[in-house]
């Protein structure tokens, strides 16, 4: 098959499949220079921005929202064009009729809906109110409808937390790419032909309904992508013949899945290097200059960044600062050794210094010690300047996920448009920890929560009773997570499905069901405390553990110490381990992730005293952190301490947030970045999963906390995303700052 | 197994030698620096008791960081060559594992005995770059800023010469004590004696090892004394800089 739009192309197997990877393998161009190609933004750019800014600063006036659509429900369909200015944006399309004016999105939970609108002075239409309570059910129904008392008692004392139940659960990536590379209509063609085999000699059990039924649906939501872009003037359902046309193509694309999901997490997948094939291709045949190039670049980031979603404040409270995940995937290697670096790899980089940082999209290297030297020191480059950068150890994962896949959210790598995840949050196993001590009771309700299993009576805790009363906790804790997680994708499933991103995915998806756990490095020095120094148990008239007192030293995780280190690995093994054993829906393959976002400091204030000497209250470190200022030893003591953390049974992720200041990078600038590349090179090597690297100062966040603003868009990394610094809690903010700040000596 | 004193370990040091290195801070000192950020490793006998193997075991962890960034290990104190005898084990051990090894000293303890040359020059075998003190040429004037005339230090800054080990040179620059035209001149001239040096570090002097001071109760004589402008910085680097032979 081919087609006047793939003029010049390199042929493949890609014509006559949806296989998006076999055209960028065949048609990509590496490119191992240096930076100094790139170019300045635009009038447009600097004039659109500018404009950005205002609203922004207009947004923050009014509370953290400016405008929100309280009356028309948000379909691909629902609004009109929006824009900023038509003459000056080369992409277009908003979620609803205005930028910054938040959509209305009550499939997942129309209480979500309700207070986050009550939440920033608005209210929604009764109209909409009424039908969405009494004839249109939605996914927080059906989850509550079937949640048992247990589920219920878990969820609301926290040791299970933070799941999608509320809300739409993210963390599918629609393969945006297909729509641009193949045109509408041969999606909708292709969808048709997968519906008329589905079922057609066998029998009408549940799955072949339910294929048909979501085939359909992938279809219809297809149809409605085309007429969306309609309104904006542009006919998609044939490929598209530029570079313009395919990024303004793949942007309709993501731009139907969050008109459609508020999804806690909705990335973009891994575009920049399959763009980079247009513009080098347009560049060639003279339609285009690098400044024209970078302009698309910059107006298609500069709509990534204004993403938003209707939130209520206990949601930011768990994640805070308005995060959308609009995760991009850029660099790492292809499987016959090629980097897949191209000079859009560094254009996308570059929007950090166009725009100036921000935490979206949230750009992310997959990094590989084979990466160009150039393309290496560019990135460490715009680390130390924008802390905005996050980096995945692509040689790790590329033997899982080959070399198509891409982050959603913060850690979760995927096959594009092959695989999804049901996102499972996380349990808090510093809780569980302590209802193994006290035999289920919650700590903070003194409520029977967890089994009546005996719980340790003993003045002093003993290493060896404890463990195995907390692996008997674990296994019931396992088992209810499990089951949860069941319910609510099941329901999520059945009232807000994800029509437009599957459209975007093949028929026959691999997918994961992602479970997490939160806690980790305060288990770890629990269980070392109780092992390796004396830990007396205080308690109160019920005979409840509620505080401890420690008696001399004990090996604390972060310092490369194998005593608690084996602590910390044993622990994750063995919580996957436990999943593992339960049925999943839809046959998911189970996974873990070792991540909190910014959720560490709730979880922190709902869980008492532990073991290890933290006070109740007290927030946990975030992902798999050494709890702050616990790593005493130098950051790759610290980063050697995590790297021990096993990928292979935490496929999900294991998330580590590291801040330096700039001087103990090295004395200039040259020496900063080589050292930033050593260091991350070594934790690759090392194994190492995940880094957020923070470059400043202490004092920098100390006087943005006291003049927000004058730091618009001072942007920090926290566990798995970006964030701006000024639109964290209080509470948060003072977090990061107590958070290690390695500073070399 | 013999064992070393060491004061602490920091596993990510970027500003003593090249590349990311591990840095073990012997404990224990000659000299009593006035702008010492250190004091608390001068006291003999006062850090932890650690064996080769201790420390090399744990060094293992890191040869992926140092192979990334060129990096290695560096022995700083206190005074490292207080304890040559360890040394030579330690870096002997880190040989084997291919890795680049450096000592930051001020050369405070050098002397002609053979008893303190017979374990340096088996040091020095091992050693592939020496970090070395340069903190006043006036020997008068070194006598006050640190408690010993510096003639001995000038000695072993020409027997590293005479041995052709790489040396970096490193001088801190305080305001009215070590930051004079002439005296920085006269320190070129006599750098540029030595084939050997293959860079020259200037060190702004800065407080923030006062707090360790106060700690240890002992009076801070810098109270008064500011960071160097960096005018000043970059003049005394200019000036040093001619001190190598091109």
């Amino acid at each position: 098959m081919t087609n006047q739009q793939w003029f010049e192309f390199v042929e493949g197997k890609w014509q006559d499949d949806i296989d998006v990877r076999d055209f960028i393998m065949k048609n990509f161009t590496l490119y191992e220079g240096d930076e100094n190609f790139l170019v300045e933004p635009t009038d447009d750019t600097k004039k659109l921005w500018e404009q950005v800014m205002e609203l922004t600063k207009k947004e923050r006036d009014n509370g953290g929202v400016l405008d929100m659509d309280t009356s028309i429900v948000s379909t691909i369909t629902s609004h009109g064009p929006g824009y900023l200015n038509p003459e000056q944006e080369r992409i277009v399309g908003f979620q609803t009729d205005a930028p910054f004016k938040r959509s209305l999105q009550p499939f997942g939970g129309i209480r979500m809906a309700i207070n986050s609108a009550k939440a920033y002075g608005f209210e929604i239409d009764e109209e909409v109110e009424h039908t969405f309570t009494h004839y249109r059910k939605t996914h927080n129904q059906g989850v509550f409808d079937a949640y048992t008392p247990e589920m219920k008692a878990a969820r609301s004392a926290g040791i299970i937390t933070g799941l999608p139940d509320a809300y739409g659960r993210g963390r599918i990536i629609g393969d945006y790419r297909r729509v641009a590379l193949y045109g509408v209509d041969r999606l909708i063609e292709d969808k048709k032909t997968e519906l008329a085999i589905a079922g057609g000699n066998g029998v009408m059990s549940e799955n072949i309904i339910r294929d048909r039924e979501e085939l359909s649906e992938q279809i219809h939501a297809l149809g409605e992508l085309k007429q969306m872009a309609e309104t904006y003037g542009y006919d998609i359902s044939q490929p598209a013949a530029t570079a313009h046309e395919a990024f303004q193509w793949l942007y309709f694309a993501y731009l139907a899945a969050i008109k459609e999901q508020n999804g806690a997490a909705m990335s973009l997948g891994r575009v920049s290097t399959f763009l980079d094939i247009y513009i080098e291709r347009d560049i060639r045949n003279g339609v285009l200059t690098e400044e024209q190039a970078q302009e698309l670049v910059d107006h298609f980031v500069m709509k990534l960044r204004l993403v938003k979603f209707a939130r209520t404040p206990e949601y930011n409270e768990l994640f805070s600062g308005d995060p959308t995940w609009v995760t991009e995937s850029i660099g790492g290697m292809a499987l016959d050794g090629r980097p897949l670096v191209t000079k859009s790899s560094f254009r996308f980089l570059h929007t950090l210094d166009n725009l100036g940082p921000a935490p979206e999209p949230n750009l992310t290297v997959l990094w590989s010690v084979n990466l160009p030297e150039h393309f290496k020191k560019y990135c460490a480059k715009v680390s130390i300047q924008t802390s905005s950068i996050q980096y995945e150890n692509d040689d790790l994962m590329r033997e899982h996920f080959g070399d198509d896949y891409g982050i959603a959210c913060c850690v979760s790598a995927m096959k594009i448009g092959k695989h999804m995840q049901f996102f499972g949050a996380r349990v808090n196993l510093a809780k569980a920890l302590l209802y193994a001590i006290n035999g289920g009771i919650d700590e903070v309700s003194t409520k029977q929560v967890g089994p009546k299993y005996e719980p340790i009576r003993s003045e002093y805790l003993q290493y060896e009773v404890v463990v195995e009363r907390f692996d008997e906790m674990l296994e019931w804790l396992a088992g209810l997570y499990v089951n949860t997680l069941n319910v609510i994708h099941y329901m999520h499933d059945k009232y807000s499905y994800e029509r437009i991103e599957m459209a975007l995915h093949d028929k026959d998806v691999l997918r994961t069901m992602a479970c997490g756990i939160a806690g980790l490095s305060v288990v770890a020095d629990s269980l070392s405390a109780i092992k390796y120094s004396k830990v007396k148990t205080i308690r109160n008239d019920d005979g409840v553990a509620i505080d401890f007192e420690i008696e001399g030293d004990y090996p604390q995780y972060g310092n490369n110490d194998a005593r608690v280190d084996d602590i910390a690995v044993e622990l994750v093994k063995s919580f996957m381990n436990k999943i593992k054993q339960h049925k999943t829906y839809r046959n998911a393959v189970p996974t873990q992730s070792v991540l909190t976002i910014t959720s560490n400091v709730v979880y922190g204030k709902m869980t008492g005293n532990t073991p290890d000497g933290r006070k109740a209250g007290e927030p946990f470190a975030p992902g798999a952190n050494p709890l702050h200022g616990r790593d005493k030893k130098g950051a790759l003591a610290s980063l050697s301490s995590v790297a021990k953390l096993p990928y292979d049974d935490s496929l999900d992720g294991i998330s580590n947030t590291f801040s330096v200041v700039p001087n103990a990078l090295g004395k200039d600038e040259e020496m900063r970045k080589s050292n930033l590349v050593g260091m991350l090179d070594g934790y690759a090597m090392k194994g190492g999963h995940h880094l957020n690297i923070n470059v400043f100062d202490r004092k920098t966040l100390l006087d943005a906390m006291e003049h927000p603003e004058e730091y618009p868009q001072l942007t920090i990394r926290v566990s798995g995303y970006a964030v701006n610094f000024i639109k964290l809690t209080r509470e948060q903010q003072i977090d990061v700052i107590h958070r290690t700040f390695h500073e070399g000596h | 197994m013999m064992k070393g004193s060491v004061h602490s370990i920091e596993t990510y040091g970027t500003v003593d030698g090249p590349g990311i290195r591990y840095i073990i801070f012997m404990q224990g000192c000659l000299l009593r620096c006035q702008f010492c950020h250190n004091p608390d490793t001068w006291k003999i006998g006062d850090g932890k008791e650690m064996t080769v193997k201790e420390i090399v075991d744990d060094i293992k962890a890191y040869l992926p960081f140092f192979q990334a960034s060129n990096g290695g290990v560096t022995v700083s104190g206190g005074e490292p060559l207080i304890q040559t005898v360890f040394l030579v084990e330690l870096f002997k051990e880190l040989k084997k594992l291919g890795i680049h090894t450096a000592i930051d000293t001020s050369g405070g303890c050098f002397s002609n005995s053979p008893a303190f040359l017979k374990p340096l020059d088996e040091l020095l075998a091992y050693t592939d770059l020496v970090l070395l003190d340069l903190k006043q040429i006036h020997s008068e004037k070194h006598k006050k800023l640190t408690g010993k005339p510096n003639e001995h230090i000038l000695t072993f800054a020409n027997y590293l010469a005479k041995k052709e080990i790489p040396v970096w040179i490193r001088h801190v620059l305080i305001p009215d004590i070590t930051d004079f035209d002439d005296d920085l001149k006269e320190l070129a001239a006599f750098i540029r004696t030595l084939p050997n040096v293959e860079k020259i570090e200037v060190l702004p002097y800065h407080q923030l090892g006062v707090y360790k001071w106060e700690a240890l109760g002992i009076d801070y004589a810098l109270k008064n004394t500011e960071p160097p402008t960096e005018a000043r910085v970059k003049n005394a680097e200019k000036i040093l800089a001619t001190g190598l032979m091109i």
